[in-house]
């Protein structure tokens, strides 16, 4: 942690550390308390008068159907998004590793959708499934599909999940490419002499070696879901129709700044950074141990 | 190539191609829908390959008023305004993740750990959960529609100062112990010592944080209500509303267009720093 060797103890650090620290505090740590606090307030409906009331915004948020819907439904909408960007991501980067000519130009290829912000990917994917000019809405109708995100509330839900899955397949191909590359030719090899043909050695030698990576992609992934698609959101559904997309996130935003809730909010807020914190002790034990083996 | 067979070769290349296509269609569509005009672009089915437009929408969508029925700032302004944003951040972070990272591992002072640990705190507590509060913090201390509003709070870095934290750890002590042997003090070994020899992880961490700025959305949203201070990316969404009534579907995709283009063209362009980038802020 501390270098062997190191300047002896003066006013420098922290100078050093001073604009970090101050960021830190101002931007994060104020506002996170703040939150907190207002958690356990009440406003009245003229926002004349405040009353602190322990733990009874959390009580009602627990009670709350619309609230307890949009957990579930967020819960829903990660794993969607992660199994079908990583199922995808996976099947690529195991023909890429195979491919010897040519397996940067696909990784190029491939790689772009990352620099895409999420709610140009949501604009990108709107237009294409625009009820009455959409280009994939169009092709649908051939197969008897009638397709209006706008009414249909699964049709939303699986809008969103495209474009929030189709913008995270460029991270998870990098991270399997790098994986299945790190294994030893050695082993594939030696399972090639004993008879393994290349679909066998997929499922028994790739795919557990690759293991630790799956599951660091899989908490990735749902923070991501969880956290970096608010923008998605917010351009295809607008969290509707009739709140069929309103996940977390988007919950918090429309409550605090349209519906003006600030007590319900902020205990919506306390209860998310909590799913951070265990999401980001969870990825971090799992950083732990890869590093040991 | 462990075995020969022709056809998984060539099946290979067949699904890889299938998923390079899946994957750049949306973009096609983009780009396709960037070369109609206007009337093409409300016949339904759309055009799947380019038309003869491109650089009529590209005038029109950068010098002109905007789309009808709606009140925005010039392109070109909303893109100075998302390049000046995305490297205030980018460099912002950097600077200031050094320093901290350059005191934490260099320096032994009390409540060393303290800060680290705050610092780390950060990473948990991403924009999104704390908006309400962070917004009226910066209200408060007036930096609504400033740069500095819309940087300065997204600048403070866990991953960061990790990682410089990780590189500073791998260099060698005697570099420290040679330096000082010739004199040197802590700034004069943090800039001609430290910085040359991180070069490559501040450019690869560079790519990365330029990305993320650019494609800040929701603190934006939040923290600039003049036309002047929007930047590209969210200007998006007001278009998408406008589009209900008017649907100019050719100057919404030049405008998505022109707003992916930077940090597509970083990504293709530094793809070597970039994976860099992205296997080391992640670990």
């Amino acid at each position: 942690m501390l270098k062997r060797v190191h300047f002896p103890s003066s006013p420098l650090p922290y100078l050093l550390v001073a604009p970090q620290i101050a960021i830190t505090l101002v931007f994060f740590i104020w506002p996170a308390s703040q939150a907190m606090y207002q958690s356990f307030l009440i406003e009245d409906a003229f926002g004349l008068s405040t009353e602190f009331v322990w733990f009874e915004n959390y009580e009602l948020l627990m009670e709350d159907k619309q609230y307890l819907d949009s957990f579930g439904r967020t819960i829903f909408f990660s794993a969607a998004v992660a199994f079908l960007s990583m199922s995808l991501a996976l099947v690529l980067a195991g023909f890429a590793d195979r491919v010897i000519r040519g397996a940067m130009v696909y990784r190029t290829l491939l790689i772009w959708p990352y620099a895409v912000a999420p709610v140009l990917a949501g604009a990108l994917w709107v237009f294409m499934f625009n009820p009455t000019l959409g280009i994939i809405s169009y092709a649908l109708e051939f197969v008897g599909v009638n397709w209006n995100h706008y009414l249909n509330g699964e049709q939303a839900m699986a809008l969103v999940i495209f474009a929030a899955a189709w913008k995270q397949i460029a991270y998870n191909f990098l991270f399997y490419l790098a994986a299945m590359q790190s294994i030893p030719r050695s082993v594939i090899e030696a399972a090639a002499i004993d008879g393994a043909g290349p679909m066998r050695r997929f499922i028994t030698i790739v795919f557990p070696l690759i293991a630790p990576t799956t599951f660091f992609l899989l908490v990735i992934n749902a923070v991501y879901a969880f956290f970096d698609t608010f923008g998605i959101v917010h351009a295809v559904t607008q969290g509707g129709p009739a709140n069929a997309t309103t996940i977390l996130v988007y919950k918090v935003y429309n409550d605090g700044f349209v519906g003006l809730d600030l007590g319900g909010s902020a205990a919506q807020s306390v209860i998310l950074m909590a799913l951070v914190i265990g999401m980001t002790v969870v990825q971090f034990r799992f950083v732990e141990r890869k590093v040991q083996y | 190539m462990i075995e020969q067979r022709p056809l998984l070769t060539a099946m290979s290349h067949i699904i890889m191609v299938l998923g390079v296509i899946l994957v750049a269609f949306p973009i096609w569509i983009t780009f396709v829908a960037a070369t109609h005009d206007d009337i093409r672009m409300v016949q339904a089915p759309l055009p799947l390959l380019p038309g003869e437009h491109f650089f009529e929408n590209l005038d029109k969508t950068l010098f002109g008023v905007g789309l009808s029925g709606t009140e925005s700032a010039p392109v070109w302004l909303m893109l100075l305004n998302s390049l000046a944003m995305a490297l205030m951040i980018a460099f912002g972070k950097i600077a200031i993740s050094l320093l901290s990272a350059f005191a934490i591992v260099y320096f032994k002072f009390p409540f060393r750990m303290g800060f680290f640990w705050m610092i780390f705190i950060t990473l948990m507590l991403p924009v999104e959960v704390r908006i309400l509060p962070t917004f009226e913090v910066v209200a408060s201390l007036g930096m609504l529609n400033s740069y500095w509003g819309l940087t300065v709070p997204l600048i403070a870095s866990a991953t960061a100062t990790f990682m410089f934290r990780q590189v500073f750890l791998t260099v060698p002590d005697e570099m420290l112990e040679s330096a000082r042997i010739d004199g040197a003090g802590p700034m004069r070994f943090f800039f001609d010592i430290l910085l040359p020899l991180s070069r490559t992880n501040i450019a690869a961490l560079f790519v990365i944080l330029f990305i993320y700025g650019w494609n800040q959305y929701l603190w934006p949203l939040l923290v600039t209500t003049e036309t002047d201070m929007t930047t590209i990316v969210m200007s998006i969404k007001q278009m998408l509303e406008a589009a209900e009534q008017s649907p100019q579907w050719n100057i919404i995709m030049m405008t998505a267009l022109l707003a992916m283009l930077p940090p597509i063209v970083v990504v293709i362009g530094m793809q070597k720093l970039f994976v860099q980038g992205l296997t080391e802020t992640d670990k």
